[in-house]
């Protein structure tokens, strides 16, 4: 294709791609070097029949037009990249001098809301990825084996958690096991204890938020294997079993082998997904226990009347920085099989 | 769960193939797929059934089959059915504005979002290009990123210009992030679409463009289709995008039901956003219904390319 073809087809998607995404790192970037201004102070000499005592008001109007003036905010340079709530080195510094075990030190990295949101978004995407596509595998099997009409059933019902808005599919796992919901009260009777709430402890609401994201993301390992299963060539399947191998065996030495491309593809999606958990935290109002990257972004944004932008602007551009960390396994495996295509 | 023992118990019965002798392993694994069933489906008919309930039932202390009857309802409406709930969401929160700002969102995004698509998408099939690889690959980049982090770089330049809150800001603000994964799908799409159909054409007289209007726009319609489906989806279930950049007069429903969570913890009115959860829910069973086929193999196209 001639590049001047190619420059026209690809205009308009490459226009709104550099205005929407690419300009607004650029933007959030430049954010996250500024931090609000500080309230514009007066003192004033307030004099009554015992003295004079000094009174420090905010000056309103001077405030907002110094806001006015620069929207930004003032220079803060790298510094909101390394307070308290981001990366925190004074903090980390001052907890790794001061505690004896790595336990304690630990213990105070967690809270840190950086950190704390950090650990959070890698513990979730390292246990529900490799979760899903076992238990995916798994079903895609078990359904591969349903005789036929149920096949299509069994694919329709599984759908469902897959494209259900995020939001509220949370919502219905929610209230499903809220202390007043179905499952969280029956619970309770179970152990007797009606004080038991699975949003009080830490380890629970990880637990809970864990499970939603292997009901929500299950359906699409499930499928994508389901449809590799329609390809396993019969000729290897049959002759593995002349050979005298097990159902288990044929399992693990053809039918693993072949789906191999599939579980990187499925990787790279699950994890893609899963790095940016973010609802499943608003519906099941989770904060208090676990928070995310995007989590704590959209917090900083929605602080009202103030947001802060600076803070926001700094945990985007490192979480985007833990994106392509996460892709460039990926990228580098792209661009050899591009490389050697092309030569 | 009574129903959950009961099912994975019956099913060597449903497999007639293993009546003789029953493998541990197909035991094991179609008790495995009876579960995921149940786990899969049991959550919306819950949801659904209960929606019907009022509060006191839906979310009952006491007996958990007070939903299922419905004593509460009963004695407070008369019926074991109430539409209180629906009434309360629709009617009093005026939840089918929010409806119709979803529509409008949705119905552009897609529309915008499949032109910009099959435009580009197509180009970067057709040109083995060192540039359109190095696009393809920060279009991956793009698509990994969190949309919450992009919003943080939108809303500071859009309160300057005054574009903040409506609805067409958030409609080609939708279409861009979904671009990436747009293109991703289409180009695999057209790369299945032989070549020489067009260059054939092209080698008639026709112009590139003219090649692409007449060869492969009439035979492109299911890739179309399915990429299209996605791209609904995109716009209808995001919340990032749609709570931070619109005003609360302009809301659609995901953000809306958000609010409503904020504003209606009172007594009776958690069923509205109940309500307004099955509303929402109500569109995607009839989409998978209708297009099942297609979303799965739009669901593997992109594995299938690997």
């Amino acid at each position: 294709m001639k590049h001047r073809t190619f420059f026209w087809f690809i205009l308009p998607t490459l226009s709104a791609m550099i205005l929407f995404i690419a300009l607004p790192i650029v933007s959030v970037f430049l954010q996250s070097l500024f931090v609000e201004h500080e309230q514009v102070l007066v003192v004033s000499e307030s004099c009554g029949p015992f003295g004079c005592t000094p009174t420090t008001t905010v000056d309103t109007a001077a405030t907002a037009a110094l806001q006015e003036e620069q929207p930004l905010g003032r220079y803060n340079g790298l510094n909101t990249y390394i307070n308290r709530s981001h990366l925190a080195f004074v903090e980390v510094g001052e907890a790794w001098r001061s505690t004896e075990t790595f336990g304690a030190f630990w213990k105070q990295i967690i809270n840190l809301p950086f950190y704390r949101a950090l650990i959070f978004t890698l513990t979730y995407t390292a246990v529900v990825t490799p979760v899903v596509i076992a238990l995916g595998l798994a079903i895609a099997v078990g359904v591969n084996n349903l005789p036929r009409i149920l096949k299509g059933p069994s694919i329709f019902i599984s759908l469902l958690p897959f494209l259900v808005t995020p939001l509220v599919g949370s919502l219905i796992l929610f209230w499903m096991v809220d202390s007043d919901g179905v499952i969280g009260a029956t619970i309770q009777r179970i152990f007797n204890d009606p004080s038991l709430s699975l949003k009080a402890s830490t380890a629970l609401t990880w637990t809970m938020l864990i499970v939603y994201g292997v009901w929500h993301t299950l359906p699409f390992s499930f499928i994508t294997f389901y449809a590799g299963l329609q390809t396993v060539p019969e000729d290897t399947m049959e002759a593995a079993m002349i050979d005298g191998a097990s159902k288990w065996q044929r399992m693990i030495h053809v039918v693993v082998p072949h789906l191999a491309p599939l579980m990187s593809f499925v990787t790279l999606m699950l994890l893609m997904d899963n790095f940016r958990v973010f609802e499943p935290i608003v519906s099941f109002k989770a904060e208090a226990h676990a928070t995310s990257l995007s989590w704590i972004i959209y917090n900083d944004l929605r602080e009202s009347g103030n947001p802060l932008y600076g803070s926001a602007g700094a945990t985007s551009m490192m979480t985007i920085i833990g994106v392509v960390i996460l892709l460039t396994p990926v990228l580098i495996r792209t661009w050899r099989d591009f490389s050697r295509k092309a030569h | 769960m009574a129903t959950n023992a009961q099912s994975s118990i019956a099913v060597p019965a449903v497999n007639p193939k293993s009546r003789s002798r029953v493998p541990l392993l197909t035991v094991v694994s179609l008790a495995l797929v009876a579960l995921w069933l149940i786990i899969a489906a049991f959550p919306f008919f819950w949801t659904f059934w209960g929606s019907f309930k009022v509060q006191s039932d839906f979310f009952s202390k006491t007996d958990w089959q007070n939903a299922i009857y419905g004593v509460n309802t009963i004695r407070q409406t008369g019926s074991a059915f109430t539409l209180e709930g629906y009434q309360g969401a629709w009617v009093d929160e005026e939840f089918w504005r929010n409806v119709i700002n979803s529509g409008i969102v949705v119905f552009f995004t897609v529309v915008i979002s499949l032109t910009f698509g099959t435009l580009g998408g197509y180009a970067l099939a057709r040109s083995g290009r060192r540039y359109a690889f190095w696009l393809l690959m920060a279009a991956l980049v793009f698509r990994a990123m969190p949309h919450i982090t992009l919003v943080s770089g939108y809303l500071l330049p859009f309160f300057e210009w005054n574009i903040w809150g409506i609805l067409p800001t958030t409609i080609i603000v939708l279409v861009a992030i979904n671009q990436p994964f747009t293109l991703w799908m289409l180009h695999s799409f057209f790369l299945n679409i032989p070549k020489d159909m067009d260059e054939s054409a092209m080698v008639d007289g026709c112009t590139r463009f003219q090649a692409f209007r007449h060869v492969i726009i009439p035979v492109m319609w299911p890739g179309v289709i399915t990429t299209g489906l996605f791209s609904f989806l995109l716009a209808y279930n995001d919340f990032a995008v749609t709570a931070m950049l619109l005003s609360s007069e302009n809301e659609t429903i995901i953000p809306a039901i958000n609010s409503f969570l904020g504003t209606t913890q009172v007594e009776g009115k958690v069923m509205y956003a109940v309500a307004a959860v099955v509303s929402a829910t109500a569109p995607l069973f009839v989409l998978i219904l209708f297009f099942q086929r297609q979303i799965v193999s739009g669901l593997t196209a992109g594995a299938v390319k690997g």
